[in-house]
Formats: structure tokens, C-alpha cells, sequence
């Protein structure tokens, strides 16, 4: 056999299994994560999980499922509103001049700020000023965590309509607001719609961020968003740390954590179908 | 069929047959420093298919674009001089733009149907400045389907995405398209440059058929095209307008050596 030959085909399968190796290292550690999630999981889901509020005796996550529902349904409204607005901005209006620039500089450095440095913003700007922690302060943090997440997707997908389209658009008569709404935006909806959707996953277990905003409560809250909010990340962190001497308490942490995973998993899920959908 | 003319002077001193529709006039073009079209003067007859020809680069895709003022959605772009569609100069400050392209459609080198249904592809441009009822819509849409050829292979799938037709009825598509805003001149960028043999077969059926009803303006590499569909053929090179007339003189009997070299291929 040709010697270039064999001796390429020998790197190529060196490098592949490799390669093989590297991502089964990777995977195995996510699976023994869900292995251990599951297992511990599953024995103390009840109906009481979600119908019970937390008591120091145990009791159930309904107040925290309900809180984190909240307040991530009402950070990921705003944050897509403004998230989209701001990357139609840029992508369409705002070109390379020096304020787009500026903006997406600074949209980049928020989209790798740290959760925590968020949150003593947000407790800085907010919660002193109000004096107690609030609803409204958890859900602004989050929103300051999913906004550039948005930004970035909106504005990368705009970016890949042809300019061809907006061009014969425009060559119909259509005015600069019409073709975006109409043109632009249908060619850019299923991107756009993943990038909320993974937004959407991110902020739901953050937890750096509501530690100086929300806080946390053993109340149920329904919408009073003036007063501290129950969720589910912080009765996590607590029932794992603070009150772990209690069993009951440590064995409803892993139910939450459970719940939690899930609900990510079905958002990431959800965002692949939805991009899949869209390459048809 | 008209008789021979050679309109290459500005308006006022061509004997056109037809009148002219639109009127190029000591028109300039500037991309930021590079003139691309120097001083070119020229009329376009009504219900007839001219035809542009050139080399790569000698600026006819740009006066094409000059035609719907096209080149206004860049800055850095600069044109002197007028274009008078109907003795009315487009080029005038308080001219509505828009309005002038609904008058002015056009079809581009490459398809360009929208991210939507066929249906939906057809009904944007209308929409823009008619309210029809739903009935009305469908009509108009069969109506332009049917114009532009088309109607007997998508009327199973008006529903279906614009994106997912072939290449050639995408840009049948995108014709229809054009042609449901009923404008008056239909601009056509190199229409079959991307396109199979069959696809341009129909395209140059429907430009002849068009041509009763529209003034059409045609960019195109390929001179049997233009000696095929045109009417009146203008030469150009490196921004000027060499010769203009009739596309069977142009073709046969060219009155400047440098169209005749261009169109027995003895361009280096």
C-alpha cells in the first residue's frame, strides 16, 4: 500500500480515537451527574413536592416551583423585549458606527460578567434603596443576566438574512420598518426563538444573582412582588448547606434539583427543536 | 417592428418610434471616488425590451439600479445628472422613493424569495399599497402567478415555503412578485445568470409576453439572450455608453469598432 497513504490513515484513526476518548471523558461526568440526580431524586418526589410550601420540617417546593416561575416568566418577557429591540438595532440601524460598537463591547463584557457581580448590582441599585429584598429585584437581575444573551442572538441572526432579501424588499417599495418586521424577522424568528429559549434555561437556575435580590422565603408568594420571593435555586443551596443536618430537608434538595434539571432540559430541548425546525 | 433608430443623444434629439418611458440624461455615477457611469444619455422606449450589454464591470448593473434609485440604501454613493420616468426627473429632492419603486419593479441576478409561503411572497408587495379583500388577494395572486408562468406548478403549494422551489421558479416567483404591484417598468438584473437552460427558456418567454404590458429594462452577460428577447440593445464599456439601437443593426451592422469587436468576441 502507498506508505503517504498508510501513514495518513494512521494519524486519522490515531487522532479519532482521540477525539472518541475525550468526549466519552466528557459525557460520562454529565451522565453520573443525572445518574445521581435520579437517584436521589426520584425516591423523594411526592404530590406534596409541588403542592406543600418549605417548612423547616420539610414540607414541599410548591412556593419555590411557583417563585422561580415567576419571576423567570417576568425577567424573560422584559429581557426578550428589550433583547430584541436592541439587537434589531444593531444589526439593522446601528452598522459599525461608534455607538453600536460601543454597545456590543459592552454587551459582550455582560454576557461573561459573573451572576454573582450582577446580583451585588442589582442589590446596590435596588434592594437599598427600597430597603428589603423583593420580587422585583430578583427578576431585575435576571433580566440583566438573559438581556445580553438576547441581544447577541438577535442581532447574529439578523445578520444572516441576505442582504438580497432586504434589497428586494426595498425594491418593492417597502419602507426600512417593514422589511425588518416582515422580511427580516420571519427569516430570523427560529434563531431568534432558540436564543430566548436558552435564556430562558440559563437564568431559571441561577442562583448567585437572587442570593442578594429575592432572598428566599418559606411563605407561599403569589405576586406580591414587593416582598422576597421564594425559589427554588436558594432552597436548594440551603437545604443543602444551612439546615443539611436535617434529612428531610436534604432529600427535598435533591426532588428540587431534579425538578430543575428537567426544566432545563425540556427548554434546551425545545431550542433544538425549534432551530431544527427551522434548517427544513 | 420600429424603425431603425440610433437614440444616443439626450432626449431631445432621439426619433424614437416608441415614446420614451424613461430618460437617462448627462447621467454621472459615483461609488465614493470611482465614477462608474460617465455622462450617459439615452432613452428607453415604452412596451419595449432593451437590452444592456458589456464586459464585467462597465457599469450597467449600476444604471440598472440607478433606474429605482436602488443605490439609496448605501451612503458614500453619488449620481448627477436625471433619469425622467415619464418626463418627471426621479432623481428631484421631495420625489417619495417608494412610491417610484412600486413604479419601478425589480428582479435580481440571484432568486430572492422571502422566508415565507408562495402566497405570502406575492401578497407583501401588494399589501404595501393596496388593502384588498381576501378574495380580491387571491385572485391578484393567481393573476401574477399565472403571468409569470408559474400558477400550473405551485397552485397545490401556495402554502408551502418560497425557499423550498426550485431555482428557476424562485425567480419566476420573485417576476410574479414584481409583476402584482402592477408597475410600470420591470428591471431585470441578469434574471438567468443562475439558472438552467429550461428555467431561461421560460424567463425569455415571459419577458416577451411582459413586454406588452410593461417596459422592460434587461441586464445581461450573455448577448444571444439580449439578441434574443430586446427589442433595442446599448452597448457599454468602462462606464460609457458605446452604442444604442435597434438590437438587429446593433447585432449585424454596428456603427462603432468597439461594439463589434465586443460582439464578435474580439474583446481581450
Amino acid at each position: 500500500m502507498n506508505p503517504v497513504y498508510r501513514r495518513r490513515r494512521t494519524i486519522n484513526r490515531i487522532i479519532m480515537a482521540a477525539s472518541l476518548l475525550a468526549s466519552a471523558f466528557g459525557v460520562i461526568w454529565l451522565f453520573l451527574i443525572l445518574v445521581t440526580l435520579v437517584s436521589k431524586g426520584v425516591p423523594a418526589l411526592s404530590l406534596d413536592v409541588f403542592t406543600e410550601r418549605t417548612r423547616m420540617s420539610g414540607g414541599g417546593l410548591g412556593n419555590a416551583i411557583l417563585g422561580s416561575l415567576i419571576m423567570t416568566a417576568l425577567a424573560t418577557i422584559g429581557g426578550t423585549m428589550i433583547g430584541i429591540l436592541a439587537g434589531t438595532w444593531l444589526a439593522e440601524y446601528g452598522g459599525r458606527s461608534k455607538l453600536a460598537n460601543t454597545i456590543r463591547f459592552i454587551n459582550d463584557v455582560l454576557l461573561s460578567a459573573p451572576s454573582i457581580i450582577i446580583g451585588l448590582y442589582i442589590y446596590a441599585v435596588v434592594v437599598l434603596p427600597m430597603g428589603h429584598f423583593s420580587g422585583w429585584a430578583g427578576v431585575a437581575a435576571l433580566m440583566v443576566i438573559i438581556i445580553p444573551v438576547v441581544i447577541r442572538s438577535t442581532e447574529d441572526m439578523l445578520l444572516l438574512v441576505p442582504n438580497s432579501l432586504r434589497e428586494a424588499a426595498a425594491a418593492l417599495g417597502a419602507h426600512r420598518w417593514l422589511i425588518v418586521l416582515k422580511v427580516c424577522y420571519s427569516g430570523a424568528k427560529a434563531g431568534i426563538t432558540t436564543g430566548v429559549l436558552l435564556g430562558c434555561a440559563r437564568i431559571s437556575g441561577e442562583t448567585a444573582p437572587l442570593l442578594f435580590t429575592a432572598l428566599n422565603t418559606n411563605q407561599w408568594n403569589f405576586f406580591n412582588m414587593g416582598s422576597e420571593m421564594p425559589n427554588l435555586p436558594m432552597v436548594l443551596y440551603q437545604n443543602m448547606t444551612i439546615n443539611s443536618f436535617i434529612p428531610a430537608q436534604v432529600s427535598l434538595a435533591w426532588a428540587g434539583a431534579l425538578i430543575l434539571t428537567a426544566a432545563v432540559l425540556i427548554l434546551n430541548i425545545l431550542a433544538r427543536v425549534s432551530s431544527a425546525r427551522s434548517q427544513k | 417592428m420600429a424603425p431603425r433608430q440610433t437614440p444616443k443623444n439626450a432626449s431631445g434629439n432621439t426619433h424614437a418610434a416608441a415614446p420614451a418611458k424613461l430618460s437617462v440624461q448627462e447621467l454621472d455615477f459615483y461609488y465614493g471616488d470611482f465614477q462608474a457611469i460617465k455622462k450617459v444619455s439615452m432613452d428607453i422606449p415604452a412596451n419595449q425590451v432593451t437590452a444592456y450589454i458589456g464586459p464585467s464591470g462597465c457599469g450597467k448593473s449600476t444604471l440598472l439600479r440607478c433606474f429605482n434609485r436602488m443605490h439609496d440604501l448605501y451612503p458614500g454613493l453619488k449620481t448627477e445628472g436625471s433619469i425622467l420616468l415619464d418626463g418627471q426627473d426621479t432623481h428631484a429632492s421631495g420625489v417619495d422613493i417608494n412610491l417610484l419603486r412600486a413604479r419601478i419593479g425589480m428582479v435580481f441576478q440571484k432568486p430572492t424569495p422571502f422566508p415565507m409561503s408562495v402566497y405570502d411572497n406575492i401578497a407583501f408587495g401588494v399589501k404595501l399599497y393596496e388593502r384588498l379583500s381576501r378574495r380580491d388577494m387571491d385572485e391578484r395572486v393567481e393573476w401574477a402567478l399565472k403571468k409569470a408562468a408559474l400558477w400550473n406548478e405551485v397552485k397545490d403549494k401556495l402554502k408551502t415555503n418560497g425557499q423550498a422551489l426550485s431555482g428557476g421558479q424562485q425567480q419566476r416567483l420573485c417576476i410574479a412578485r414584481t409583476i402584482a404591484v402592477k408597475p410600470e417598468v420591470i428591471l431585470l438584473d441578469e434574471p438567468t445568470s443562475a439558472l438552467d437552460p429550461i428555467s431561461t427558456g421560460y424567463i425569455e418567454d415571459l419577458i416577451h409576453e411582459l413586454k406588452t404590458d410593461y417596459t422592460i429594462v434587461i441586464v445581461t452577460h450573455n448577448m444571444q439572450q439580449a439578441a434574443r428577447v430586446s427589442d433595442i440593445t446599448a452597448f457599454m464599456y468602462l462606464g460609457e455608453l458605446i452604442e444604442c439601437g435597434q438590437t438587429d443593426q446593433i447585432f449585424t451592422d454596428p456603427e462603432k469598432k468597439q461594439t463589434e469587436d465586443y460582439i464578435t468576441g474580439r474583446y481581450g
